[in-house]
């Protein structure tokens, strides 16, 4: 029990290596923050426009989502770090991480929405238009909130997931939490830095797992 | 133009490191099915074990289920790799990744099966109890079956996101598509092995994307 907590408890290694998991901490927060609304926006446009119902416009919307979707994240970074400097376009880790989790949660988010906006009863839309709303403004005032509101589980679950999945930058060797506790682990021959950041990532993520869980079970009790 | 084609899709290229991809391409499935059979199972077990609602067990169950929804994907995965060793715990990076993800999957679909096997009926069980079934027999042959079919679209989504979380598994070097692409453009200072992985990628979960729209909308579900 002495040598299992000396090696994954270990207060020293701890104490040295904790500027660098803060480090780590501001990289991965910072990277989420500019994520999550970034990839709403774009998931919110694509459900948007998807519910204008336009002949040509929805069979292409549908395969962006689903080519999105079927195609992971990690895959799209490693295309636009290590691919696209082929074509002379260099983006920095950060960049890159942002876009390559931006554009595969923006299919994740414009098909969460999307679905939530068919949720919506027609005469919603009528009844909003009759009034002299315009499309837009019928989209963002009447449908909208109603769509959010039913889809809101999956909305909070994939914000989860992304804010997850921004421990995948560490394979472009972006200082985030994940990668600094991997640089840790290998300068003190220690796995203290890991299970400290998994407690980390534990102690910051948990309250959004939690409130998931309890928005899923209410969509489930309601059908 | 002709650069463009020469370096995303170079004929020669691709020739020499198709048979390395391929045999990612072999990788990658036998690590989607490891962890889709690890975390179903797991998953499907400890929500039985839960609806027999032993307290103590309970709490165990909901803590997997918790550490496991919250954790990155990659940070179980290295953790398993590069920590397990301090504790005299060597694993395959194999081992690793499949352990990684399928305990993943096994808390999202323990939530799932849970989800349920609660919004199965009272009256369910009442009547299967009062024809003489002992509990386990109720569960087994009344609420299981129909609880199963409740959870199949819930679980659809969550199963293809955290098998195509196989391409992490490059991260700790599991020989997979990504790993081989990347080692290819690196040999070959030249794209297309990546291009080419990124299509052996859509061919796998292309189609598995596409049956989840569809079982979504047999089944009326939002996932």
């Amino acid at each position: 029990m002495h040598e299992f907590l000396t090696n994954f408890a270990n207060l020293e290694s701890l104490a040295r290596i904790y500027p660098l998991l803060l480090q780590g901490l501001q990289v991965t927060v910072l990277l989420s923050l500019v994520t999550v609304p970034l990839a709403i926006a774009l998931g919110l446009v694509v459900a948007i426009l998807y519910s204008f119902h336009l002949r040509f416009l929805n069979p292409l919307l549908i395969v962006y989502v689903d080519v999105l979707r079927s195609f992971p994240v990690l895959v799209g970074l490693v295309l636009i770090f290590y691919g696209l400097p082929f074509v002379g376009i260099n983006l920095a880790a950060f960049p890159a991480a942002v876009l390559a989790i931006a554009l595969n949660n923006s299919g994740y988010y414009g098909e969460i929405l999307r679905a939530g906006i068919e949720t919506v009863p027609r005469g919603q839309r009528e009844a909003a238009r009759s009034t002299g709303l315009t499309a837009w403004q019928t989209a963002f005032s009447v449908v909208l909130p109603q769509a959010v509101h039913n889809v809101l589980a999956p909305l909070a679950g994939n914000t989860l997931e992304l804010i997850k999945t921004t421990s995948i930058a560490t394979a472009v060797a972006l200082p985030e939490l994940m990668r600094s506790a991997r640089v840790a682990q290998e300068s003190t021959y220690n796995p203290t830095p890991l299970t400290a950041a998994a407690l980390i990532y534990f102690v910051l993520l948990w309250p959004l797992t939690r409130l998931v869980a309890r928005l899923e079970r209410k969509m489930v009790a309601s059908h | 133009m002709r650069g463009f084609s020469e370096t995303f899709f170079n004929p020669g290229v691709i020739a020499r490191y198709l048979p390395a991809l391929l045999s990612g391409f072999r990788v990658t499935l036998e690590l989607a099915a490891a962890v889709v059979t690890l975390g179903i199972l797991l998953g499907l077990a400890l929500a039985v074990v839960r609806a027999f609602r032993v307290r103590v067990v309970n709490w165990v169950v909901v803590a997997f289920v918790d550490v496991f929804r919250t954790l990155p994907q990659l940070v179980v995965m290295v953790f398993a790799y590069f920590g397990l060793p301090y504790a005299g715990i060597t694993i395959s990076a194999f081992a690793a990744a499949t352990l990684g993800l399928g305990l993943v999957l096994a808390a999202f679909a323990e939530e799932a099966f849970w989800a349920a096997i609660t919004a199965i009926p009272r009256g369910q069980w009442e009547a299967a109890r009062s024809t003489g079934l002992s509990f386990p027999q109720a569960l087994g042959s009344v609420v299981m079956p129909q609880a199963i079919r409740i959870a199949i679209p819930l679980l659809t989504n969550r199963t293809i996101a955290i098998t195509k979380g196989t391409a992490l598994a490059s991260v700790i070097s599991v020989p997979e598509i990504l790993d081989k692409a990347q080692s290819a453009m690196s040999l070959s200072a030249n794209a297309s092995p990546l291009v080419v992985g990124a299509g052996l990628y859509l061919a796998i979960f292309g189609p598995l994307v596409a049956f989840s729209r569809w079982l979504e909308r047999r089944f009326g579900w939002i996932t």
